[in-house]
């Protein structure tokens, strides 16, 4: 099913539509405020660009660099090209240390993967630990926000979720539905003999991951089980901690509106001699799968996002068909780049057009991505590779042959403005419209008064 | 080839470099690495303490300010007896040797389990611009102490309160040379935001952070 379709269900969802209101209020606001606290927030954002293109500018030293730190502190660093090679390593290792149950706090490049699905074929339990993603594994649905994931579910869906799969009265007050949770899983914290998590930031200089979080789980993934996995994108590379510093002043107050999250935690190899707590074993997975292709060029400048979601809280289209519509990973404007380079443009036909192109998903970005501008490339690109529907190629090039015509453009308006004026009631609208049905079949079309602006403008000027 | 090759060279081709690195490439990581330089700072105003207790307190974080070290058996015992929570906690070993019993605290020097209900801890430093405790592990300093239990009462001395990030990174590289395992930035008890956006303090993590300064 294609966005178009999907969408037009979820305009109609009226749980769905009260669930999205509350992201406007809460992220949008948030980010407002938060940012008005920074008196120098221009010169921030700035920076925080620039941060991120040095890093992708010499994207292969900087991990080299990585690479040499986080091994000389006894962390194993691995390369995937594709989503299977990171299932297949992540399966190596469990294997290696006789992994029964694995615990993961949320990471988005392992939905990419299905990471899931592939540890449980294998005879792995797996455990999803923020809350979100939790009841999205007890509901066996994905995520429909990079950041808020269960954001379209209300609280009496997940009442009704807890009460069935946890076999418990149904409680409805939200902090006794999180202590349940809470309650459910920390023996799962306990208990589980690998971690996985993803990485916001690895930080070359010191060969550190970072996570940021708010529950408190990202810290028990990292720090309880005997093995650590860290999974994240290669464009996650940053220089310094300096530089972290300054990415973190913005992160947090576009992610969810706080000026900091609960949690920020830096790992650095794994436990050391003395240490009564940290994995005995930390791997690293560097992660492709389709992200050498945005390097070079102007679609690189698309690999300094750090899913904020800022772009999607913003989106009009987002908040009105939330983030299930756009069918893959990554919703919002970053989704409607990045999915179809990660899966191919063929597989993602409508994404590149499920944005007004208003702007505001770039106004919001903290790195001052240019989203409107890389969507119309892809609009461009999708044109040359013929991936256009053929009515609307059809419909352009024909226009395009008038165009440049204009003894004839000029006498087709002509005709057709007068053909519509006919074909309007009294009261001067268009109840349905040949070809135009995408328009009349929710609104009546204006009809023109019968002259075109050409023949108004050539009589004025006489 | 390697994965690791075939990424590594897809990059170098796609912005147009040869394959092998130039020397000039190396050294420029090099020598941005040596300077390490800072982003443009906000202003927090000169207070670098009263900054501080704000940002915590806004964090929900809760803060009782001491004259000296051996207050601390007292004013845990007043928390706890204010909040109805038995007292009995785990802590770091930097405060075992504190008279707890003449306080009616049953403190245990160890490392936390699942179960503990309160946690005492240090911290390396705290962060006024935030209002965050900065915590580092090492075999005296367990992580776990201020994560398991579902009170977290952190002891914190005026004098190591720093402006920003960048200055607890520097007080880091000071004192430490090389990063700890886990480098943990605390700001406030867990929470979360998930279900219907309605923050609830608590989730995996302390219900309750309280700061003892000293
Ligand atoms: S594109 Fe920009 S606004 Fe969107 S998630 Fe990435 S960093 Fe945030």
């Amino acid at each position: 099913m294609h966005f178009k379709a999907r969408a037009g269900a979820k305009l109609a969802d009226v749980r769905l539509q009260t669930a999205l209101k509350k992201l406007q209020g809460n992220f949008v606001k948030g980010r407002a405020d938060r940012i008005a606290e920074l008196d120098n927030f221009p010169d921030i954002r700035d920076a925080a660009a620039a941060i991120r293109d040095r890093a992708l500018e010499n994207l292969d030293v900087w991990l080299d660099t990585f690479e040499r730190n986080a091994t000389a502190r006894g962390t194993v660093v691995h390369w995937a090209e594709t989503h299977e090679d990171v299932n297949r390593i992540v399966r190596e290792i469990a294997a290696r240390h006789g992994v029964r149950k694995v615990i993961k706090s949320k990471s988005m490049v392992t939905e990419e993967c299905g990471l899931n699905d592939a540890l449980e074929s294998a005879g792995l339990e797996v455990v999803e630990t923020d809350l979100g993603e939790y009841i999205l594994q007890l509901a066996k649905e994905p995520p429909s926000h990079i950041v808020a994931p269960v954001v379209h579910k209300t609280r009496d869906e997940v009442s009704d979720l807890f009460a069935e799969k946890h076999n418990a009265p149904r409680l409805t007050d939200i902090p006794a539905l999180c202590r349940e949770a809470r309650e459910k899983l920390r023996p799962h914290f306990l208990t589980a003999e690998m971690g996985v998590s993803g990485a916001n930031f690895l930080i070359a200089e010191t060969g550190s991951t970072l996570i940021v979080t708010n529950e408190g789980n990202g810290r028990m993934v990292t720090t309880l089980p005997k093995v650590h996995v860290a999974i994240t994108g290669i464009e996650k590379v940053v220089p310094t901690l300096e530089d972290v510093s300054t990415l973190l002043r913005l992160l947090p107050r576009h992610g969810t509106g706080q000026s900091i999250t609960n949690y920020i935690s830096v790992t650095t190899g794994p436990k050391r001699e003395g240490d009564s707590d940290g994995p005995e074993h930390f791997h690293v997975i560097l992660v492709d799968a389709g992200r050498t292709q945005l390097i070079g060029g102007e679609m690189q400048q698309m690999l300094r996002c750090i899913r904020c979601g800022a772009c999607m809280n913003h989106c009009p289209v987002y908040q009105s068909v939330g983030g299930h519509a756009y069918g893959w990973v990554y919703p919002g404007p970053m989704g409607s780049i990045l999915t179809p380079t990660y899966i191919g443009l063929e597989n993602a036909r409508d994404l590149p057009n499920a944005a007004t192109l208003c702007g505001q998903c770039e106004v919001a970005c903290p790195v001052k991505i240019p989203l409107p501008e890389l969507l119309r490339k892809l609009r461009e690109r999708q044109f040359e590779q013929g991936l256009k529907p053929w009515h609307e190629v059809a419909a352009l090039r024909l226009w395009g042959w008038l165009a440049q015509r204009p003894a004839l453009y000029g006498l087709a308006t002509r005709i057709k403005v007068r053909a519509l004026k006919a074909m309007a009631n009294p009261q001067g609208m268009i109840r349905s419209l040949p070809f135009g049905g995408g328009w009349t079949d929710r609104r009546d079309f204006p009809a023109p008064e019968g002259k075109t602006f050409r023949e108004l403008y050539g009589k004025s000027k006489a | 080839m390697s994965a690791r090759a075939n990424i590594l060279s897809r990059i170098r081709t796609r912005q147009g470099k040869a394959v092998t690195v130039r020397a000039a490439e190396r050294e420029g990581v090099a020598q941005y690495l040596a300077e390490h330089p800072q982003g443009p700072r906000p202003q927090t105003g000169d207070d670098a303490l009263a900054r501080f207790r704000e940002r915590a307190l806004g964090l929900a974080t809760t803060i009782d300010e001491l004259r000296s070290p051996e207050e601390l058996p007292a004013a845990v015992a007043r928390y706890l007896r204010g909040l109805g929570l038995a007292p009995v906690a785990v802590c770091w070993p930097e405060f075992a040797a504190l008279d707890w019993q003449g306080q009616g605290v049953s403190m245990d020097s160890r490392a936390a389990r699942g179960d503990d209900l309160i946690g005492i801890t240090g911290a390396f430093c705290a962060i006024a611009e935030t209002g965050t405790l900065m915590m580092c592990s090492g075999p005296d300093t367990p992580p776990a102490a201020s994560l398991l239990p579902e009170t977290h009462i952190a002891v914190l001395r005026r004098e190591r309160i720093v402006v920003g990030m960048e200055d607890a990174w520097a007080l880091l590289r000071g004192e430490h040379g090389v990063l700890p395992r886990a480098v943990n930035f605390i700001s406030g008890p867990s929470r979360t935001a998930d279900i219907e956006q309605t923050v609830t303090l608590g989730a995996h993590g302390p219900y309750r952070v309280h700061i003892l300064l000293v």
